[in-house]
């Protein structure tokens, strides 16, 4: 097997690596700014330079004379490098100190403190201390560089990472390179900011601080965040994300790097999709009875017992703004209104189940987790195999947006697309359309169950909802209405909560655990990154409590059922699915 | 032997309508195109390879050997670019050479298509050499007119097209794959190597980058056969097997302190005391010389006492310089300051960086404050260390950029500290400043 050399570890060649790569795999950090896996080799930042040489026949080595890019040497059989010899060092501590030159050091109100590479590299391999006696050179921070982006113009070390990703990643080309020299910069021309779905990538790429996120532009020190891996779930892409948060408030999300999903980068349109799960419009408490007709007091509740006038309370404190005070003491006490609920939901369902069976409807929605949907599905044909599961509609935004663009803002070609933003505007319709599959045997889809619910309305109708942006239209909504008795899940208050019976609060991503199927069959299971918001809970729990499952909701347990109960899943046998996922089906 | 020396490249030069085809070809232009079209391509190149032609541009790469690596039977167009971007300050043999007779050089242009396959030459042009673009439009369309350039050029199989393409106004844009990026209508920032232009150069195919002068030689080389051309300059050393000689003549540029400036012609090889003493004129207000620039700023300095360098491709080399470069020679009087000629130096190279790579983008510029500082009397001994420590760790040779600019902007560091150490420590040690050395020189 051919091999390489770095600092005499030797490591197997693989094909169309590069030194810095190689070096990764054996233990050894290359420093580098300019260079990017997705992007193309300039080799200018002079970081990464190595001695390098070939390894003869005859055992001796005959090293260059001259350092080279590691960035930009492709790893060959028989290649010796070194990366910790003086001559090396000396190279990465002057070209730190030339990067230093002009940088301002305002490490103190940067945001990229923390994160920067040139922190981190200033530790590593530079000097203390620059000789520099002149006054740097100072330049304007830009603030129109983009609706999501502000250029710290004299923080930049002029990697070019930025200009490189909109013209070979966007295809949109906002960002050049202006002036010459120490002076250079980097540009937008006027009026033509850069704007492109997917900008706020560049904020990620650029190694120090000199492009900002506006969004996050002076809201956390970094060192506060705590991370948590997740998966977009804005469209069928399903974009493998790392979400920020500090005391339980999302900060801001990237993306993590996952060639199987989506590569590198992220659209916009996720990086700041997360905003719902903040939203003052969240449904913080279960509830019985119409907000819309201001029914908050149900009569059927006094039969189902003690708790439920803590329901009662609870939910009317919580929904007309009330203040809690209204509720006494002993109330307060037994405030959760999640028992009474559960009960309240099984004694419909299964009154529902034992009277009309046939005309007991579940709607699935493809922002269920499988977990969602395998639990409450699960529950459900176990109450009585007749109730109808059926899947709600996929909301489906215009066409699939595919990068780079061309001059002239076209599409590219399907081989040369290196981005996708699809119109599919769902994260998990394979996923849950696989467990309607075993349950249901067939997918009873939207026009099915509406037209019925227009000839021969159901009686009992379960949706779940969960959209982060309103799912289904009035039109619809009044055709569900038409059910006799209306269950929601849902996370914001829309037109179909307005029109429920009972309306149980479900969470966003970022507080659930679960498993997305993206729209290749690419199954990962994404991690809560803050609490539930105030006065909510996992659907799952609500599920399994429904389902009377003792314990408490753990994934792995859950996915492993799943594989075994349905061969759709099988390669959710070990019920983990890694950082990167697994692919279910094709 | 130099009394006797007929200028080749400058016959023409100054005499009136030796612009015009007429002239050019009563006076016996295009006998070597015609020659070469009767050849083979391959024994044009081997007829120019024989010759021991050396690039005139700079670098002085074998000409030849250049052609040799374009990709055998290669499906698809060649490129020949024309390297016309005479930025190196001093030179200005190219402008002469086009404004005097710019029917040579596109004999020559033709005769390398020829020779390369090259189907279009490109023939890029300094912007600011606005007379040079008139006289090579007019030319051309002259050579179009006779059958010289276009379909089938003078009976035979071969055709040509030249486009004539004015420069972005940078230094940068001379150097090979600057100048191809800024062709195709980019950034001159160079590119990485490999793949050299020979592979894939402009517009992704592979492409023969060729300076003017070298072309002009090759008119000649064909006319008259490689044997006259090696009767001419230094030959190989036989202690170095990896010099290949300098030979024929060589347009050397000289201008500063000396009393009769200008272009001449010479056979390689000569010394610079004889350029600067025979051809011109000697130093003016009969001063001394300081330091003499061998080949453009970028190569460093000669001292007085090496004035005996033979100013060939490797003579400037083994006196400490980065080597002849264009040939353009400048003379530093004794009454000059090197700090100030240093300073001067920098300033240019930190404006003309293209700011690609860190060390030269930075190093450049941080040179260029360090020594106005020093001018203005600030310095500090420290200064010369750094300085030192800038000019070693820029540049091709320590392996730190992409292109030799920084090469150019460290060697007259280099050399100026080395050769003229004790003048800088004056300098700073007696806090002079440049102003009152002005003044002082005023009265």
């Amino acid at each position: 097997m051919p091999s390489l050399f770095i600092n005499s570890v030797e490591i197997e060649v693989q094909p169309k690596e590069n030194i810095v790569q190689a070096a990764r795999r054996a233990g050894v950090e290359i420093p580098h700014y300019c260079w990017h896996p997705d992007l193309s080799v300039v080799a200018s930042c002079r970081m990464c330079l190595v001695e390098a040489g070939t390894k003869k026949d005859d055992g001796t080595v005959a090293m260059q004379p001259r350092l080279v890019p590691a960035c930009q040497t492709p790893a060959t059989p028989n290649t010796v490098v070194v990366t910790d010899s003086p001559k090396v060092k000396s190279s990465q501590a002057q070209t730190l100190e030339y990067l230093l030159l002009n940088h301002p050091l305002d490490c103190s109100i940067c945001d990229q403190a923390g994160e920067c590479y040139l922190q981190d590299y200033t530790y590593q391999f530079g000097k203390a201390e620059s000789r520099l006696d002149e006054p740097k050179v100072q330049r304007q921070d830009k603030y129109y560089i983009g609706e999501q982006i502000a250029l710290f113009t004299d923080r930049c070390v002029m990697c070019t990472r930025c200009v490189r990703f909109t013209r070979e990643y966007s295809g949109t080309a906002e960002l050049f390179v202006t002036s010459r020299g120490s002076v250079e910069e980097i540009e937008v021309l006027p009026g033509q900011p850069c704007d492109n779905k997917l900008a706020g990538n560049v904020v990620d790429l650029c190694p120090v601080g000199a492009l900002c996120s506006k969004d996050f532009l002076y809201k956390k020190r970094v060192w506060w965040l705590k991370s948590a891996d997740s998966v977009c779930q804005l469209c069928s892409t399903g974009c493998s994300i790392t979400v920020d948060q500090s005391e339980s408030k999302v900060e801001r999300v990237r993306p993590r790097e996952n060639p199987q999903a989506q590569g590198s980068f992220m659209c916009d349109d996720g990086r700041f999709g997360w905003k719902f799960a903040h939203s003052e419009n969240r449904i913080r408490a279960p509830r019985i009875g119409r907000a819309s007709h201001g029914q908050v007091a149900s009569p059927q509740l006094t039969t189902i017992g003690a708790p439920t006038n803590a329901v009662e309370q609870y939910s009317m404190s919580v929904n007309q703004s009330t203040p809690l005070a209204t509720a006494t003491v002993s109330d307060l006490t037994f405030a959760d209104p999640w028992p009474g609920l559960i009960n309240h939901l099984q004694s419909v369902l299964k009154q529902s189940a034992q009277d009309h069976p046939t005309k007991t409807l579940a709607v699935f929605s493809p922002f269920m987790t499988c977990e969602e949907a395998y639990l409450l599905a699960d529950y459900l044909k176990k109450t009585n195999p007749k109730i109808t599961l059926a899947m709600g509609p996929v909301p489906v935004v215009g066409e699939d947006d595919t990068y780079p663009k061309g001059p002239k803002g076209q599409s590219p070609a399907a081989e040369k697309t290196r981005f996708t933003i699809r119109a599919e505007k769902a994260p998990n319709r394979l996923g849950v359309e696989a467990v309607l599959q075993h349950f249901q045997k067939s997918i009873v889809n939207d026009e099915q169950w509406l037209s019925s619910m227009e000839l021969n309305p159901f009686e009992t109708v379960l949706v779940v909802g969960n959209s982060p942006a309103e799912w289904l239209n009035d039109e619809t909504v009044s055709k569900l209405r038409r059910a006799g008795k209306l269950i929601v899940v849902d996370i914001l208050e829309n037109n179909l909560t307005h029109a429920a019976d009972v309306v149980i609060p479900g969470v966003s991503f970022v507080e659930k655990e679960g498993t997305v199927v993206n729209h290749a069959g690419l199954a990962q299971t994404f991690h809560p990154a803050i609490r539930c918001s105030d006065g909510t809970r996992p659907d799952v729990r609500t599920y399994m409590e429904l389902s009377g499952r003792s314990g408490l909701y753990h994934g792995p347990t859950i996915r492993a059922e799943m594989a075994s109960v349905i061969p759709a899943f099988a390669a959710f046998e070990t019920g983990e699915l890694g950082e990167l996922g697994k692919r279910v089906f094709s | 032997m130099n009394e006797a020396f007929e200028p080749v490249l400058l016959r023409r030069r100054g005499v009136a309508g030796s612009q015009t085809l007429a002239y050019y070809q009563q006076d016996g232009g295009y006998n070597g195109l015609q020659k070469a079209l009767k050849m083979t391509p391959a024994e044009v190149i081997k007829v120019v390879s024989d010759s021991g032609l050396r690039g005139r541009g700079g670098a002085g790469f074998h000409t030849g050997s250049k052609w040799g690596f374009l990709p055998k039977n290669y499906e698809g167009p060649i490129y020949l670019c024309v390297n016309g971007d005479e930025s190196e300050p001093g030179t200005f043999n190219n402008r002469i050479l086009i404004e005097e007779d710019p029917h040579q050089l596109l004999e020559g242009i033709a005769i390398a298509s020829y020779a390369t396959g090259a189907s279009v030459a490109y023939l890029y042009l300094r912007y600011e050499y606005g007379q040079c673009y008139r006289t090579l439009e007019k030319a051309i369309e002259e050579m179009y007119a006779n059958n010289l350039l276009g379909k089938n050029i003078l009976g035979s199989n071969f055709s040509l097209d030249v486009y004539l393409v004015r420069g972005a106004c940078a230094y940068i844009c001379g150097e090979e794959t600057g100048l191809i990026e800024s062709l195709e209508g980019k950034r001159a920032w160079p590119r990485i190597k490999p793949p050299f232009p020979a592979i894939e150069g402009a517009f992704r195919r592979p492409t023969v980058v060729n300076n003017i002068e070298t072309l002009a030689c090759v008119t000649h080389i064909l006319d008259k056969g490689p044997e006259w051309f090696m009767s001419m300059g230094v030959p190989k050393d036989p202690n170095n097997p990896r010099d290949p000689g300098s030979y024929g003549p060589k347009l050397y540029c000289v201008s500063g302190h000396v009393n009769n400036p200008g272009l001449f012609e010479l056979p390689l090889g000569i010394t610079a005391r004889e350029l600067i003493e025979k051809h011109a004129g000697g130093v003016w207000k009969g001063r001394k010389v300081k330091a003499v620039v061998p080949g453009g700023i970028s190569m460093g300095f000669l001292s007085a006492d090496e004035l005996d360098t033979p100013l060939d491709f490797a003579g400037p080399g083994k006196a400490g310089c980065l080597g002849l470069g264009t040939a353009a020679v400048i003379v530093i009087d004794d009454q000059t300051s090197m700090v100030d000629v240093l300073y001067n130096n920098c300033r240019f190279f930190a404006h003309e960086s293209c700011g690609q790579c860190t060390p030269c983008r930075e190093g450049t510029a941080w040179s260029s404050k360090i020594l106005r500082r020093i001018r203005d009397g600030h310095g500090k001994m420290s200064d010369l260390k750094t300085l030192e420590d800038i000019s070693n760790t820029i540049g091709i040779m320590p392996g730190t950029t992409i292109c030799g600019l920084a090469d150019g902007a460290a060697w007259p560091i280099k050399n100026a500290l080395k050769k003229f150490r004790p003048e800088f420590e004056e300098y700073i040690s007696k806090g002079q400043k440049t102003e009152m050395r002005e003044a002082l020189a005023a009265h």
